[in-house]
């Protein structure tokens, strides 16, 4: 075998899933700016994302900050430098922990139900069914998906902000003896707009992550019930994959001098 | 003969091909249908039916040859022409497909809603009307799918298929998984739409009692194209050993023995 053809033939391979992928994210993106739109099923889609994320972000953040507080304690003491922990605590929520852990919840929960239930559609031929009533299915499935994805997430980061403050707040109030004025003054003075707002960037762009990857999969799986798992399976991972890039790049982008 | 060319058919495949990967599936399939025209397709699973009705629909892009539908060529339309050509057709998929999101009712109501921006209500009414015309009670319309038999979701595509009063409709095996009254309302309801409202249908099954009762002619289909095609009343004396056997439900015959050779 020759190597070199494998490496190129893996190359075209990897070069058309982008392609697709790429055509798929543009055509999906389109429609939701081309109406009709469909406010019902974009409302559904928001609820299910936004709402019933809710407990799942906001325990996961909660407990974030939780043991934040108390692992920086443990090594900010060493040097007697505790008064740093509010905005430790504060400037890791916002920026990175809060975004990065909502994201890959959201991955689970929501990137996963989207490939299962569009795959689904799609081996039992609904999908084909909408076309033949005059109805895009990109637009009708994959639109209000996007839309929600990208307006929820900062909505659930923004929640996970206070849930992760307020666990850091709790640590160290209660358990560690601080003051809980000093503790919440610290904590405001050190927040600048810029860390919440990069935050929330990430947040919308891993919501459109999540979307996409589910709608993806779930819309190109084929071969029944095992074609529904595998593409389930391939949406959360390829979205916390890129999640965790994108929130590289997207750091970067905001902090790099 | 002459008013046979004189008129362009409804619906023309010509010398269609549709391959998935090795498999070769539609291998030159060639049928016209005429305006008003009941045609059903016979032949055995797996021939490749129900991937003829996609192709027409543009659910599938053909490999090779051409299909129009009223004179116009549809393999390489753009997405509005296409939408503006599905609107003529009315489908019955083979296992419904059937949208589980949404209720009976609104299933049935969808291509008015969505495709002719009808209200909620007045497609409701139509909903409902459908539904009883296939033997389902309004209760039924509020309904999820899931909670149906087969045959009911059968009947719930149907009636889905007929909603928007099409010129154009496909049914993949309508009477499959009904018994054998039920099937018998169906077919009435099928040469209804064609004779009374004057629609285009084309019709799979393998059901030869429902055949003979719904179509004005019938193709039977063999390894990928159609090897037999004529009026109804033909279909006994059609000199066709294949066809022969096949309506008569032989297991000797042309057709098995080539199965055994491979
Ligand atoms: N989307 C598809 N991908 C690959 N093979 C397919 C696809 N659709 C149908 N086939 C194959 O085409 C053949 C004909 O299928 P079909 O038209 O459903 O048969 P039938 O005549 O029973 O309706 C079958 O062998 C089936 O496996
Ligand atoms: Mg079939």
């Amino acid at each position: 075998m020759n190597p070199l053809r494998a490496i190129g033939a893996a190359s075209l391979r990897f070069l058309a899933a982008t392609g697709r992928l790429t055509v798929f994210a543009l055509s999906g993106v389109g429609h939701c700016i081309r109406p009709p739109i469909y406010p019902r099923l974009i409302l559904r889609q928001m609820v299910d994302i936004g709402y019933y994320s809710l407990p799942v972000v906001g325990l996961t953040t909660l407990f974030a900050g939780m043991v934040l507080a108390l692992q920086s304690y443990t090594g900010f003491a060493r040097f007697s430098a505790e008064g740093a922990i509010p905005s430790v605590v504060v400037l890791s929520i916002c920026r990175e922990l809060s975004p990065v852990l909502a994201g890959l919840m959201i991955a689970g929960r929501i990137g996963a139900a989207m490939a299962a239930e569009l795959g689904t559609m799609r081996v039992t031929e609904q999908v084909d069914a909408l076309e033949t009533l005059s109805t895009n299915p990109i637009k009708y499935l994959i639109a209000p998906r996007l839309l929600a994805g990208v307006t929820m997430l900062p909505f659930l980061v923004l929640i996970g902000d206070i849930m992760g403050v307020f666990g850091g707040f709790v640590v160290s109030v209660y358990k560690l003896g601080f003051n809980e004025q000093t503790y919440l003054i610290n904590t405001w003075n050190f927040l600048e707009a810029q860390d919440v707002i990069s935050g929330l960037v990430k947040a919308s762009v891993f919501g459109f992550l999540v979307a996409l990857m589910g709608c993806y999969h779930g819309f190109h799986s084929r071969g029944g019930a095992q074609g529904v798992g595998a593409a389930t399976t391939n949406a959360v991972v390829s979205a916390s994959i890129l999640i965790l890039i994108a929130n590289y790049l997207i750091t970067e982008m905001f902090f790099a001098t | 003969m002459t008013d046979a060319t004189a008129q362009t058919p409804k619906i023309r495949l010509t010398n269609v091909h549709k391959r998935f990967g090795a498999k070769h599936v539609l291998q030159g399939f060639t049928l016209d249908v005429m305006p008003q025209e009941s045609v059903v397709i016979i032949g055995g699973s797996g021939t490749g039916k129900s991937v003829m009705l996609k192709c027409i629909l543009g659910l599938l892009t053909p490999d090779e040859g051409e299909i129009e539908i009223d004179g116009q060529p549809t393999v390489h339309l753009s997405n509005s022409d296409r939408e503006a050509v599905n609107a003529k057709i009315g489908m019955l998929f083979q296992n419904a497909a059937l949208f589980d999101s949404l209720s009976v009712w609104e299933n049935v109501a969808f291509g008015l809603i969505q495709g002719k921006r009808m209200k909620r209500k007045a497609a409701k009414e139509i909903a409902i009307e459908k539904l009883a015309q296939v033997g389902l009670g309004a209760d039924v319309g509020a309904l999820s799918p899931a909670e149906l038999s087969g045959g009911m979701r059968k009947r719930v595509g149907l009636a889905r298929a007929i909603a928007g009063n099409p010129d154009i409709i496909f049914f993949d095996e309508p009477t499959t998984g009904l018994d054998p009254i039920m099937g018998h309302v169906i077919d009435d309801l099928i040469v209804k739409c064609v004779k009374e409202v004057g629609a285009t249908a084309i019709s799979i099954t393998h059901d030869m009692p429902s055949a003979r009762r719904i179509a004005d002619r019938m193709a039977m289909l063999y390894k990928g194209a159609v090897i037999w095609n004529g009026p109804v009343a033909e279909i006994d004396r059609s000199g066709n050993d294949y066809v022969d056997q096949f309506i008569n439900g032989s297991a000797d015959g042309p057709i098995q023995m080539e199965l055994r050779k491979l």
